[in-house]
């Protein structure tokens, strides 16, 4: 990859995403084999530092950097560090001077891995920043709808949840559009950022902004639902989880809106009956297993892409 | 000091002169002007310059006493006399903040002691700007404030509001507001718009500015106090106080040069020098600010003069603070974007101020404390923050070219700047 | 780096006649065992699948196939002028106590081959590995050598072994050709 980061969908074009999900429908094999190990990043030292918590993606990073032979060191950054008042720069300073060949970074402020990518020599994943991009969550997502679709085009791909707070929706909207495809943002009018509509400097028509979840999910061929935070009650931004999975919730009887072969997805981790309800989340349309599968190879292609060479 | 200002260009509006003539000071006071040049005195040769009244900057964070590391009074002082500045009005929000004589008569001391330029303290509306119970206004009257505000902060209470306007017209005080409604504004780290949406940050939207301003007129209006908005940012606002002029009231407004200047667009990769409270807005209201400022319905130019320590502004965008320096690129850039009259633009940095001030008045006529800011309307420069006399390099204007410059700043007849480059 | 033909070294026919050879040899040497022909990525893949066709049709034997890339195992990453692409990788699950045949179009420095080795020793213990080319140009690196060779000629340095294969290229053809 001629990149140094790889910080977001927006800045990338279409050949070098599919690059990253070729080469990670190459590896995807990996993990059937009996010894599920390959020598490639042997000797590369790859640090997830974790300003926000998460167990699902750090894990998917630490298991496809480990597969790849690879040695993966996780740092929690936990608030105490944020209260001492430690800035970015001497991050990056530590980064360097532990021969960081690679970081992943997630981070509750938008722009932050951008701000440490500049200023250290390894090479920067942004594993989530703020309310600003998730590339490889929608690089997982760009696999998943590609091995069951067979297309990134021509789709009308559904969004919905809490759109303002969404980096998820942002990357996916980005890489979606580039390909042609038609993606619909719903949520309630609380959650819907000023200005959504123009979000994107090129593909514009191609990303539709509704309140109205029949509208958007009217014929889908995707149906992608986005987690609910429950902090958002307090913020006064619905009042009630039941008012929530009224109007905003994916039941069965909505689904059946979509397409009749529409697939449903979930960056995870799921609330039963906030934002899904469990017949949908299990039924036979979700494929919301096989985007952990999909993670862990677009992560492993992502690493080889960055650090195999 | 004595001093022969020789053959400048010699502009003040409130008194009427637009003439080429000598002024000659004597014990720090004007003498003369246009009479005949006397030859015996020290020189400042101004030909091809404009001499106006000294330029007073009435919005200046100096962190003094309290974050001395990112400007004392002394850099403070050093900076605005660099840019043109004779005198500032200090805003209160230091540590401890400005609500009592006692800090009041230090800052004023100290200024005293290391500021070549004039330094006029703001005392806090509440005790401790916490916006609860009124200040000793009248006892910081007494040591020397020159009007009264919790900027940083607005006063959010009505109520303590409105009793804030009728008690500060005991002493003909201007109260300043810092518009900002802090539930409409909670989390926001930079204009709520299209430019926010895309970046994922919080935004602050101008109805935060815009209900408070309209709030702050009506008590205005029905208190007769002396109301002055600070740097106003919103297209919405200025058109409130257009029509709040119109009915004739009793307040003034100011801007900044980053508001007439830039836009949202200038956060572009999370710069944190692009962030400021209030924070830049949309070209819409860009646009609106500088029809305000043709028009007169913005009376001032303020550069909400900000510093902070480097390692602050080196922290992720939702955590850097608030605010950049300004007053070495204020009149800079206040010539080079708006390209005003020259009497408009001295109208605007040093007429209005001392009107809405708190201060005996100076200019140019006979008798005056001889505060003088000599300016060359041609003069190409570029700002290096390098070279800054501030403490502090937060600013978004570094290595930007511009036209017009302010190239001498005479405090009480002394020459304390001159740029002759 | 551009090149420019050297000559040809085959035709359509003789590498045609010459796969089939292969075939047989293989055949002869692993008589009633178990075959899993694994083709190197990428032209080893149409290579083994032809092989394999052969088999079926003049001796009724039934190899099972493999595809195999070796990028993730090269010992000369760092080397590779351009980053390699990963293909895909199937074998049999079954694969403990067979005999496999790796099958690739040129053997060089017999560096893939070594990569190709470390891979397969981690999908489980195969009874034997050898391995089939179609051409072997000499320069060895490494201590391999193939068990079935289509033919073996000297070459320069500066010479590059192109073999084309329909499949893949549109054409049936092995040139040598030269940096230029």
């Amino acid at each position: 990859m001629k990149r140094k980061d790889l910080l977001g969908i927006r800045e990338l074009d279409c050949s070098e995403i599919l690059e990253i999900l070729d080469t990670a429908d190459s590896m995807q094999e990996l993990s059937s084999r009996p010894i599920k190990k390959v020598p490639t990043l042997r000797g590369k030292t790859i640090i997830n530092l974790f300003f926000e918590s998460s167990t699902r993606t750090r894990t998917s990073f630490e298991i496809a950097g480990k597969w790849l032979s690879a040695d993966v060191v996780n740092i929690s950054m936990a608030t105490s560090s944020v209260s001492k008042g430690e800035t970015l720069i001497d991050t990056a300073r530590t980064l360097d001077s532990m021969s960081a060949d690679c970081v992943v970074i997630r981070h509750a402020s938008s722009g932050a891995p951008h701000t440490i990518a500049r200023m250290t020599k390894a090479r920067v994943i942004n594993g989530g920043d703020g309310a600003h991009e998730h590339p490889t969550q929608a690089l997982l997502d760009a696999l998943t709808i590609r091995q069951r679709k067979g297309t990134l085009s021509g789709l009308k791909v559904a969004i919905v949840g809490d759109i303002a707070h969404s980096r998820v929706a942002r990357s996916n909207i980005h890489l979606l559009t580039k390909f042609g495809s038609d993606v619909w943002a719903c949520s309630a009018p609380t959650l819907m950022p000023v200005e959504m509509n123009h979000l994107l400097t090129e593909n514009q028509g191609r990303l539709h902004v509704t309140r109205s979840m029949d509208e958007a999910l009217d014929q889908a061929d995707v149906i992608m639902m986005l987690r609910v935070q429950f902090e958002r009650m307090n913020e006064s931004f619905f009042p009630s989880v039941r008012e929530y999975f009224r109007h905003y919730g994916l039941s069965r009887q909505r689904a059946s809106h979509a397409k009749p072969d529409a697939i449903i997805m979930h960056p995870g981790p799921i609330n039963r009956g906030v934002e899904i309800a469990s017949d949908v989340a299990d039924g036979p349309h979700s494929v919301i297993l096989d985007q952990v599968a999909a993670g862990l190879a677009v992560r492993m292609a992502i690493l080889y892409l960055l650090l195999g060479v | 000091m004595d001093l022969v200002i020789k053959n400048g260009r010699v502009v003040d509006p409130a008194r009427k002169i637009d003439d080429v003539v000598d002024v000659v000071i004597r014990g720090g006071k004007i003498a003369s002007i246009g009479k005949p040049g006397v030859a015996d005195l020290p020189q400042f040769d101004a030909t091809g310059l404009v001499v106006a009244p000294g330029f007073f900057d009435i919005h200046v964070h100096l962190r003094e006493p309290g974050t001395e590391e990112a400007e004392t009074i002394a850099s403070g002082g050093a900076a605005a006399v660099a840019g043109g500045f004779v005198a500032v009005a200090a805003m209160p929000n230091t540590k401890p903040s400005n609500d009592n004589p006692s800090i009041t008569s230090y800052i004023i001391s100290e200024a005293k002691r290391s500021s070549p330029a004039l330094v006029f303290p703001i005392g806090a509306v509440t005790r401790e700007q916490k916006g609860e119970t009124l200040a000793e206004i009248g006892e910081m009257v007494e040591a020397g404030i020159v009007g009264i505000s919790d900027d940083g902060k607005p006063v959010m209470d009505s109520r303590l509001f409105r009793r804030a306007l009728e008690y500060a017209q005991l002493f003909n005080l201007p109260v300043i507001q810092h518009c900002e409604d802090l539930n409409l504004s909670k989390g926001g780290v930079m204009h709520e718009g299209v430019y926010s949406t895309r970046l994922g940050l919080k935004g602050i939207p101008s109805s935060a500015e815009d209900t408070m301003v309209s709030r702050d007129l009506i008590l205005a209006e029905t208190t007769g106090g002396k109301y002055h908005v600070a740097h106003l940012s919103t297209r919405r606002a200025v058109e409130m106080v257009r029509q709040a002029k119109a009915q004739g009231l009793n307040i003034t407004a100011e801007v900044t040069p980053h508001h007439f200047t830039l836009t949202d667009a200038a956060v572009a990769e999370y710069d944190t020098n692009a962030k400021m409270n209030p924070p830049l807005r949309s070209q819409d209201d860009v646009d609106a600010l500088r029809k305000g400022i043709a028009d007169g319905t913005i009376d001032v130019i303020a550069s909400d003069h900000a510093p902070h320590h480097a390692n602050l502004k080196m922290l992720e965008f939702d955590r850097a603070p608030f605010g950049i320096t300004g007053l070495e690129t204020a009149v800079g850039l206040a010539f080079t974007e708006l390209q005003l009259p020259i009497g408009r633009m001295i109208e605007m940095f040093a007429i209005n101020p001392q009107k809405i001030m708190r201060v005996t008045p100076w200019g140019m006529f006979e008798g005056s404390e001889a505060h003088v800011t000599i300016l060359d309307p041609k003069r190409n420069w570029t700002f290096d923050v390098g070279k800054s006399r501030s403490k502090s390099r937060n600013s978004p204007f570094h290595g930007r070219e511009m036209t017009g410059k302010a190239v001498g700043t005479i405090v009480y007849g002394k020459v304390v700047h001159e740029d002759r480059s | 780096m551009t090149l420019k033909p050297n000559y040809q070294l085959m035709n359509a026919a003789e590498m045609h006649g010459t796969l089939n050879r292969l075939a047989n040899e293989i055949l002869s040497a692993h008589a009633g065992r178990d075959l899993v022909l694994v083709g190197v990525q990428r032209r080893g893949v149409p290579m083994a699948q032809r092989m394999a066709q052969t088999m079926i049709e003049k001796a009724n034997v039934h190899p099972q196939l493999g595809i195999l890339d070796i990028n993730l195992y090269r010992d000369d990453l760092t080397h590779a002028a351009v980053q390699p692409i990963v293909r895909r990788t199937e074998l049999p699950p079954d694969i403990d106590d067979k005999d496999v045949i790796l099958v690739d179009d040129v053997l060089y420095t017999g560096r893939t081959v070594g990569a190709a080795l470390r891979a397969l020793t981690d999908f489980g213990r195969m009874r034997t590995i050898q391995l089939a080319v179609f051409v072997d140009r000499g320069h060895r690196e490494l201590p391999v050598e193939a068990n079935f060779i289509g033919k073996k000629i000297p070459t320069k340095d500066n010479e590059v072994v192109e073999v084309r294969l329909t499949e893949i290229d549109g054409e049936d053809a092995i040139y040598v050709m030269e940096k230029a």
